[in-house]
């Protein structure tokens, strides 16, 4: 426990350190503040303000929208995938689960790596888009329809398995039931599969779309560009490339702050919708 | 009847083909005898050992991140899995309030992005902690601190299905306690242990995040960090030869991981291990 206490505790209160402390006036480098009495606001404010109505807002924004729209695909490609998986797949069932865990183990850099391969300009999907209507494009530069694909792509793998545990647990029964009680198939799935595997959607959503927040590897490898900048790789860059880590670490607090109510308004859900079920 | 749902089996067929083709297809191209990543010119080993300059047997800077990577990964193995099980066990046993709260602290790691982790303890080691450097020592509590949780999830999920009875047994036949543990339980536990040893490994050569902040240079790169810096430069298919290596790697952990559950769950007289196993794999 005590490794736990010096190495994630007191690391995440240092960032609160450094993003309130003071800058020493002759190297221009970050003076952290570990008392909080003395802890100044000023920079935090200032960045703040950059956030709400400045260039650093729209950086924001377009995270938000990446990540909701990564999401979004992850939901049209795992869903199907896991509900097949669990429910139709019959004798392939095994192999089929083995198929969805080894992407699980695959390095991401390296799929990422084969993407980039495939996307160069000589690579084999980019030779092949080049032949549909506007798909003649260098895709590996500041476009943001490859840095979301990107996104699908990398984190599908841990979207499917939860989302599958969830669907594998429903009791078949339930599903015979309701076609005994004369629902077509597809009404079984809207009124009985989807509100059941609700839960496990919504775990799988907030799983993938946390990484995907800090992600900014994906979006240097498949985009490196300005254009398509997202919170990560302004992090990143205040952290290695500037003498500022603070505005850095003031943004890893602004985001840490806005993950928190995410996660909150999930677990309030998760509890009422237990209370229901409990009820 | 039933129809057979033919376009949600086509649709599962598809996703498998894209996850897995990318994948085939950079691993194929380590076998390039060109120097392209995209244009196929033939097979060759050149870029594993072949070339005297580029290949990953000749290329220092490849090797050194090869080495890095395992070396950090079986550190990672060293402080993790001891540290897991020691924190698992006591877990278990402590009640009431603190530990509920311990419970959350470790599974906040999971949660939270590994950017925010990785910024925490890069400006904690710049700034406070003088007495680790950057490079392999700030990269190995990194990786030791997400694995932790790992390795706790696994032994105590196993913990719990031991159940307190075999101990309880052992202290009544006059065994001290710390007896009982290291004479009962932890036989037991046993391919627990390996098992998340493997995960460990396994999390520890994929990581980018906490490797590349906490490194101190070229010289305590990771194979992630390697293939991140030079796969958008002129990099030779010799890039592709290592990540296939590390790949490789990989599968075999998958592979041990695997039959340790079969095991584990044969002996529980479970008559479906294989599936059971994947299960649970899946459930991680």
């Amino acid at each position: 426990m005590a490794w736990m206490a010096l190495f994630f505790i007191v690391p995440f209160y240092s960032v609160a350190a450094v993003a309130f402390g003071q800058v020493d006036p002759i190297r221009q480098s970050a003076v952290p503040e570990w008392n909080p009495r003395y802890w100044d606001f000023t920079l935090f404010t200032d960045v703040m303000h950059r956030v709400v109505n400045g260039d650093l807002g729209t950086v924001f924004i377009r995270t938000a929208l990446y990540v909701v729209l990564a999401v979004a695909g992850c939901v049209v490609v795992g869903y199907p995938v896991a509900y097949f998986v669990s429910r139709e797949a019959g004798k392939w069932r095994a192999a089929l689960l083995v198929l969805m865990i080894l992407p699980y183990w695959v390095s991401y850099l390296m799929r990422m790596l084969a993407w980039v391969n495939l996307l160069q300009p000589q690579g084999w999907m980019a030779q092949l888009l080049s032949h549909l209507p506007a798909g003649n494009r260098n895709w590996l530069s500041g476009q943001p329809i490859t840095v979301v694909f990107g996104l699908v792509y990398g984190y599908v793998p841990f979207f499917i398995l939860p989302l599958y545990a969830t669907l594998d647990r429903i009791d078949g029964r339930l599903l015979e039931a309701a076609r005994d009680l004369g629902a077509t198939s597809r009404q079984a799935f809207w009124r009985v599969t989807l509100p059941l595997s609700r839960q496990g959607l919504m775990a799988a959503c907030v799983i993938t779309a946390l990484p995907m927040v800090g992600d900014y590897y994906t979006n240097n490898l498949l985009s490196a560009s300005p254009r398509t900048e997202m919170v990560g790789n302004q992090i990143v860059f205040f952290l290695q490339q500037t003498t500022q880590p603070q505005v850095g670490a003031s943004l890893v607090l602004m985001l840490s702050a806005a993950l928190l109510v995410v996660m909150a308004g999930y677990l309030v859900s998760v509890n009422r919708a237990q209370k229901l079920v409990t009820r | 009847m039933k129809r057979k749902p033919r376009l949600l089996a086509s649709f599962t067929a598809l996703y498998v083909l894209w996850s897995m083709l990318p994948v085939a297809i950079a691993v194929l191209f380590s076998f390039n005898s060109g120097r392209s990543r995209s244009t196929w010119q033939g097979f060759s080993l050149r870029w594993y050992w072949g070339d005297p300059f580029s290949s990953v047997w000749h290329d220092d800077s490849l090797l050194r991140a090869l080495r890095n990577s395992l070396v950090l990964a079986a550190l990672t193995i060293l402080v993790a899995t001891p540290l897991g099980v020691g924190l698992a066990l006591g877990l278990t046993r402590w009640r009431g309030k603190p530990a509920r709260v311990a419970n959350g602290i470790l599974l906040l790691p999971l949660v939270t992005p590994e950017l925010v982790v990785g910024t925490a303890l890069f400006l904690v080691v710049t700034n406070s902690y003088s007495f680790l450097d950057l490079g392999r020592p700030a990269q190995l509590v990194g990786h030791v601190t997400f694995s932790l949780s790992y390795v706790v999830i696994v032994v105590r999920g196993r913990l719990l299905s031991i159940g307190p009875d075999l101990e309880e047994a052992a202290r009544d036949l006059g065994a001290s306690p710390f007896q009982a543990v290291r004479m009962v339980i932890v036989p037991l536990l046993t391919p627990a242990i390996f098992a998340s040893a493997v995960l460990v490994f396994a999390t520890s050569i994929d990581d980018f995040v906490a490797s590349s902040l906490l490194s101190s240079g070229a010289g305590s790169e990771t194979v992630p960090v390697k293939i991140y810096g030079s796969v958008r430069g002129g990099a030779t298919p010799a890039l592709n030869a290592l990540a296939t290596i590390m790949l490789s790697a990989s599968m075999l952990a998958l592979v041990v991981v695997f039959a340790i559950m079969r095991v584990m769950r044969r002996r529980q007289g479970d008559t479906n291990a294989g599936e059971n196993s994947l299960k649970e794999l899946a459930s991680w």
